[in-house]
């Protein structure tokens, strides 16, 4: 393997100028992959046509980003060949994949967070010992660059200080300075805004414009429609199906991603609210840095709906989730239940709120939610262990707590069906329907759900949210946080925007375009952009 | 005070600075490039050893040097395929190295030279001369600044200007060159190094060669510059202050330099204080004044640096993960 010096394969205008010998831009052939006991890549065929942007759909776990791993080469094969441009090849390394110009964006940003753009940009493909004259080259090559696909960046900005969205351009920059002909993006829009996603596909465009190639990983059927020509179908490390997206829709998809017909919109009947049982009053919470994450946020829930807050990531949704369910001490402000007021401060914060009926579904199961090495059933039981049920004085009733986690297990379908498993070796949907479970069968007033659906299967997410909207339908409140904004929109009756740490507008799901709430999202109100006091 | 007082605290104060400056720019590298090094003593000690037990029996510095350097490296490297092959536990094979080269130079140096685990004192060619840069003496005569360069700036060993010249040295690597910008980036995000297709692996390793070799000159300096000889445990904690003056700095060369000047200022005063009679107090106990200057190292860290953030992937190996 080379260590230092670099091929001339790497530079941008040599791998541009090699002519296109093949109709496809990449063929994969009987590819397989293991990872111990687990089979992550059945004989994969795949077939991506020069100039195309192709989707490659499936759950977690499909096997999706194993197989985009592969091509890139960060992992090889077992088995299988790999034709770039026509080309049998045999790619060991990432650096391999470069010279035949395959980039990948991936879905957590492969960036330094104190660097430059222009040194991140540079890092791996620098000239010569000394950086000064690879920092100039690439100073001129991305302003060409930038200009040819209207991606700006600021090549002097340090990557922690710019937005999601932006970084991302710098990795989309990244491939394009290495040369990549072929862009690899795994889960582009996890991260971004409505509108930083609307941005993104414009450059998508403009790539395929150009005569790239784009694969791009997503489970957002949505986004598969709206931008790809092709699109394959992964399930379960198989290659299931390989379609014209033109020919296909989100259903037929749908289906044949999990393998059963899934309903994709959530079937609920009109809410029916009845008295105020949650209210939040001028809440102002701090993170553990001291910086005010939640400002002076005020809002109420009523029996019987759900209330959605929506917005991107880090805009305060997790601090004001922590702050209500007693996990994190407010500044100030009030929580109040039933009329009466939460004692939420301190370390048994959290405890009171459950004892007062306030359940609470944190928004990272693993760290949050249970202990992942605990056995199923002890994270059943896990927040309620002192109830009486379980237990008197200082001894659990084992018994009766295992009883309990078969009760649930059988209930919420939590596969495989053994609450003596180690709770880590379920499935992420799996590991979520046993804090679900947990929370909803304390027959909760309220309940705080965050993130419900994050890394959870089609299926799984179906299931999830209909448990849900029977908890609506059973006359509870329900405060829903989620950064999916297609999540909040099926399931929320009224959504509450939270954009730096305020909500900075409310809009009625039923009428409310994706723009309007984009344009909140993003922290841009005009007086009439925020829906009025919209109730049934 | 006279200048005299002056002249000769901070010459004492630069001769002190010397070995915690080239441990903490030792030390710099690695921890850049993502492995914490706790090690650092013991590298030193075993240094400091292997280069005075060379050096009395060939009777050369040069060799001592070497031997010395090339033990420090190979403790690096162990400490390297621990920490970095092996996916060790930094601290602890860090720790284990301290621990093996306390005991392994007192246990070596009582069996071959018999003197209580010291190596046998040094003569001249066995250890090295402080050097007299050119017209220091006839300089000497000028007003304030003759004494400046004839006492402050001349007249120390051939180390002291190695370890002084190694900061813009390394400044330079670490911000202009290739090099630099890789070992940078792997200790913040050894996942994009990965990817851009650098061998995460050969990096650290490169990083922790260099802190081997830093390393085994400022063990060199212990035994056969500064002193004339091995003695036991002569390092006296030396590698965590330096490793205390990194973090201090932040991480970064230049600032680096000026906190070891500071910490071998503290050690300077330390030694001038003890035969000093302060008023009200008296003559202070000499345990009490030899505490001080790590004394200030904790009361530094704890309060004036504020919250130290390292390079963000320290402390843990990495692992391609599925």
């Amino acid at each position: 393997m080379s260590t230092g010096e670099d091929t001339n394969a790497q530079r941008p205008d040599t791998a541009a100028a090699s002519p296109p010998a093949s109709q496809w831009a990449i063929e994969l052939e009987k590819i397989n992959k293991r990872f111990g006991e687990v089979h992550a890549n059945k004989d994969i065929d795949l077939k991506v046509e020069r100039g195309t942007i192709h989707g490659i759909v499936g759950e977690n776990g499909a096997g999706k980003s194993t197989l985009m791993s592969i091509l890139y080469g960060f992992y090889t094969a077992d088995s299988g060949t790999i034709k770039v441009d026509g080309q049998e090849r045999r790619i060991t390394d990432s650096r391999h994949a470069l010279a035949l110009g395959i980039g990948m964006v991936h879905q957590h940003f492969m960036l330094v967070d104190n660097f430059t753009v222009l040194e991140n940009v540079v890092l791996g493909v620098e000239d010569s010992a000394f950086i000064a004259p690879s920092l100039k080259r690439a100073r001129g090559e991305l302003d060409r660059i930038e200009h040819e696909y209207n991606l700006e960046v600021d090549p002097d900005a340090v990557i922690e200080d710019i937005s999601v969205g932006q970084q991302q351009r710098v990795e989309i920059l990244k491939a394009l300075y290495r040369g990549a002909q072929t862009l690899i993006l795994d889960e582009p829009t996890g991260v971004l805004t409505p509108n930083e996603a609307a941005d993104l596909f414009r450059v998508l465009e403009t790539l395929r414009e150009q005569g790239k190639t784009i694969i791009l990983i997503t489970h957002k059927l949505r986004e598969i429609m709206a931008i790809t020509d092709n699109v394959s179908v992964m399930r379960q490390g198989e290659m299931v199906r390989t379609l014209k997206t033109s020919e296909t829709n989100p259903e037929e998809l749908a289906e044949l991603m999990v393998g059963r017909r899934v309903l994709l919109r959530v079937d609920k009947a009109q809410a029916q609210p009845g008295k105020t049982l949650l209210e939040v009053k001028n809440l102002v919470v701090a993170d553990d840095l001291g910086v005010v994450r939640v400002k002076d946020v005020s809002f109420s829930v009523r029996a019987g709906e759900i209330v959605g807050i929506a917005g991107v990531s880090g805009n305060g949704q997790s601090e004001l989730l922590e702050a209500v369910s007693g996990m994190r001490d407010q500044r100030s402000g009030t929580v109040v239940m039933n009329g009466r007021e939460l004692e939420l401060k301190g370390d048994d914060g959290a405890a009171r709120a459950r004892l007062a009926g306030l359940a609470h579904v944190p928004e990272d199961r693993q760290r949050m939610g249970l202990v992942t090495n605990f056995q199923e059933w002890e994270n059943a039981i896990l927040g309620y262990q002192d109830r009486p049920e379980f237990g008197a004085g200082m001894f659990l009733d084992i018994q009766a707590a295992q009883r309990e986690a078969e009760a649930r297990i059988a209930q919420f379908d939590i596969r495989p069906a053994s609450f003596r498993l180690k709770t880590a070796n379920f499935s992420g949907g799996n590991q979520q329907k046993i804090v679900l479970a947990r929370e909803m069968e304390r027959n909760p007033d309220v309940l705080v759900v965050g993130q419900p659906t994050r890394g959870v299967d089609i299926g799984a997410i179906e299931f999830i949210h209909n448990e849900i909207i029977r908890m609506r339908d059973a006359g509870k409140a329900i405060l829903l946080v989620s950064v999916e904004l297609d999540e909040i929109r099926s399931l929320a009756d009224r959504i509450l925007v939270m954009f730096d740490g305020r909500i900075v507008g409310e809009a009625d799901p039923a009428t409310a375009s994706e723009g309007e709430l984009g344009l909140m999202m993003a922290g841009v109100t005009n007086g009439d952009a925020a829906g009025t006091e919209a109730r049934p | 005070m006279t200048l005299a007082v002056i002249l000769s605290t901070l010459d004492a104060t630069i001769r002190l600075s010397t070995p915690l400056l080239l441990a903490c720019l030792a030390g710099l590298y690695s921890e850049r490039s993502g492995v914490f090094d706790i090690g650092l003593e013991g590298k030193m000690l075993a240094a400091a050893f292997a280069a005075a037990a060379v050096a009395a029996v060939s009777g050369s510095m040069w060799l001592g040097l070497a031997a010395g350097m090339t033990v420090s490296l190979g403790t690096a490297l162990l400490q390297g395929l621990a920490a970095i092959t092996l996916k060790g536990n930094q601290l602890i094979a860090g720790v284990a190295i301290n621990m093996l080269a306390a005991g392994l130079t007192t246990f070596l140096g009582q069996t071959w030279f018999r003197q209580g685990g010291r190596t046998p004192a040094l003569g001249p060619g066995e250890r090295f001369e402080p050097v007299t840069l050119p017209l220091a003496r006839e300089l000497s005569g000028v007003p304030i600044l003759g004494p400046i360069y004839a006492d402050l700036v001349s007249g120390h060993y051939v180390l002291v200007y190695i370890a002084f010249i190694m900061v813009p040295v390394t400044a330079y690597v670490l911000y202009r060159t290739r090099f630099g910008l890789r070992v940078r980036a792997v200790g913040e995000n050894p996942k994009a190094v990965d990817t851009a297709g650098i061998s995460v692996t050969l990096m650290r390793y490169q990083a922790v060669i260099i802190t081997g070799l830093l390393c085994g000159i400022a063990g060199a300096y212990f035994s056969i510059a500064q002193g004339s000889g091995f003695g036991n445990n002569m390092t006296a904690g030396k590698g965590y202050i330096a490793l205390a003056a990194l973090i201090f700095a932040k991480w970064k060369p230049v600032p680096a330099m000026f906190t070891c000047l500071l910490f071998g200022f503290l050690d300077a005063l330390q030694i001038r204080l003890q035969s000093a009679r302060l008023p009200v107090i008296g003559e202070v106990p000499v345990q009490a004044i030899q505490a001080l200057p790590y004394v200030l190292t904790v009361v530094l860290l704890a309060g004036f640096i504020g919250k130290a953030v390292g390079p963000k992937a320290g402390g843990v190996a990495y692992t391609k993960e599925r």
